[in-house]
């Protein structure tokens, strides 16, 4: 992975020179936004809604027993912002998005599609990287954004309804409003930009350098995904500690 | 076989002292030869005699590691060649984009660099179909397509380029003998109403000597025989002539 990381980087540079050509691009931007966001919005709402539940449900009857309980909401609405839905969103969409990425260049690459474009003179960057980068750096902060929310909402339910916790929905975000800031909105939501390009560069970069038969396909996916997975976790402590100051 | 035409649109290539090595395995080993404009060229020769490396650093997919290739007489590494002159390739699998249509797959060039108003392009499609003998196909999926369906279909893709040069790699591959003959004649049709130069790689003897106008046979990486179909064909060089001529022998016959 890591004696990639020269091209992947060159790859990255690649696709930010033909960012003016996003506009041209548009339909096929919006096709991938749309695939992402198809893709993924059903599997974002049920796991953020269990993430924010189990956050609850772990630290709930814990702080109830030291009489801290009205504190909770601050504790879901800030670790499932800051932390938990950037991260999970991301290894997910690197598992749904990522791999399909990988699979499709992969397969365009070995059954020489990217060889025709290059002879028409269609840079595979603009026609292909481009879209799925933008759409991508688009889609998934929104679906974090999304996540956060039916998080919050989650945790609050489990908050209302479970007996040992039992803290009403409103006192649960009242909590939660005075504890968590915009800023800390804000820095998941840019983390999950972050991630996104991490994704979208590693799993284009995998397909791009596909060889051999389906096999090598096969190959490139797993790759992708695994890369893409521990690179968003080595950039997420980078992140934090930058976002900490 | 056709006659060079005597005012071609197509434009010459030509290769000086070719080189290219494969993990210190040499698979191009100096090659030599001209192509005038407007000639339909055969590449023949073996599988894994270096004819497909050869096509990839003449269409610029690959560079050479010694030599060099001249378009229109400018060196293919001299920037902004490879845009001055219009070259097609048609791919050995057709390498059709398969989450295109048909339609969208010929119309592509002309779609994504701007060139034509889209009910124009649209029209054009439907012509270059028709030229293929694929008319209303424009829908279709490539998957729905036979191999040569999907041979044709890259060759009105190439088409739509107005080529001034065009590479064919391995045309009639995995065509059956009808198939394989439609594929030459679509070569030939098109070489008498373009004029444009063709480069043709292939094993394919039929092929080969139905039509070209010249013909290099590389073996090894090196260039054994070029020459006219029937200077090639009176070639005394052994390897030649085990290449022409090669067949099965049986050795016991089947009572």
């Amino acid at each position: 992975m890591f004696e990639n990381i020269g091209e992947m980087l060159v790859l990255f540079w690649r696709t930010l020179v033909a960012l003016p050509m996003t506009w041209r691009q548009r339909h096929k931007v919006f096709e991938q936004f749309f695939e992402i966001g198809n893709a993924s919005l059903l599997m974002v709402c049920i796991l953020s809604f269990f993430i924010g539940g189990e956050t609850a449900l772990q630290t709930g009857p814990f702080l109830a027993e030291r009489s801290f309980a009205g504190y909770l909401g601050g504790i879901v609405g800030y670790s499932v912002c800051r932390e938990l839905a950037p991260i999970l969103m991301a290894i997910l969409i690197a598992g749904r998005i990522g791999s399909a990425m990988a699979a499709e260049i992969g397969s365009m690459r070995v059954y020489q599609e990217i060889d025709a474009l290059r002879t028409m003179n269609i840079n595979p960057i603009q026609y292909l990287i481009l879209p799925r980068l933008v759409a991508i750096a688009i889609a998934l902060p929104m679906l974090v954004l999304f996540a956060i929310l039916v998080g919050w909402m989650g945790g609050a339910v489990v908050s209302a309804t479970n007996n040992r916790i039992d803290i009403p929905i409103q006192a649960f975000f009242k909590n939660l409003q005075e504890v968590v800031q915009f800023r800390d909105v804000g820095n998941g939501l840019f983390k999950s930009f972050c991630f996104a390009l991490i994704i979208g560069v590693v799993s284009c970069h995998q397909g791009l350098v596909t060889i051999g038969g389906p096999r090598g396909i096969g190959r490139s996916v797993t790759k992708a995904v695994v890369n893409s997975i521990v690179l968003i976790i080595i950039f997420d402590y980078i992140l934090t500690r930058v976002l900490l100051k | 076989m056709s006659t060079p035409n005597s005012n071609p649109t197509g434009v010459g290539v030509e290769v000086r002292g070719l080189k290219k090595s494969f993990n210190d395995q040499e698979v191009l080993k100096g090659l030599d030869f001209k192509v005038e404009p407007g000639e339909i060229f055969v590449i023949m020769g073996p599988s894994g005699s270096g004819k497909s490396v050869l096509l990839k650093q003449l269409i610029g997919l690959d560079l050479p590691d010694e030599g060099e290739i001249l378009i229109g007489g400018e060196s293919v590494q001299s920037p902004g060649v490879m845009d001055k002159y219009r070259m097609a390739m048609v791919f050995q699998s057709g390498a059709l984009l398969n989450s295109l249509t048909v339609g969208e797959n010929v119309g592509l060039y002309l779609v994504e660099h701007r060139l034509k108003p889209p009910e124009e392009i649209a029209r054009i499609v439907a012509e270059n179909l028709d030229l293929v003998g694929l008319k209303g196909t424009e829908g279709k999926m490539p998957s729905e397509l036979s191999g040569g369906m999907k041979k044709r279909v890259a060759i009105a893709r190439a088409l739509i380029v107005e080529p001034q040069l065009i590479f064919y790699d391995e045309p009639t591959s995995e065509l059956d003998p009808v198939s394989a003959m439609v594929i030459g004649e679509e070569i030939l049709k098109l070489n008498e109403r373009t004029h444009v130069t063709s480069i043709i790689v292939t094993h394919d003897r039929e092929l080969a000597f139905g039509v070209a106008d010249r013909i290099a046979v590389i073996i090894e990486g090196s260039l054994v025989a070029i020459g006219t179909p029937e200077e090639v064909k009176g070639k005394t060089d052994p390897l030649v002539q085990k290449f022409l001529h090669a067949e099965i022998k049986r050795q016991t016959k089947v009572k």
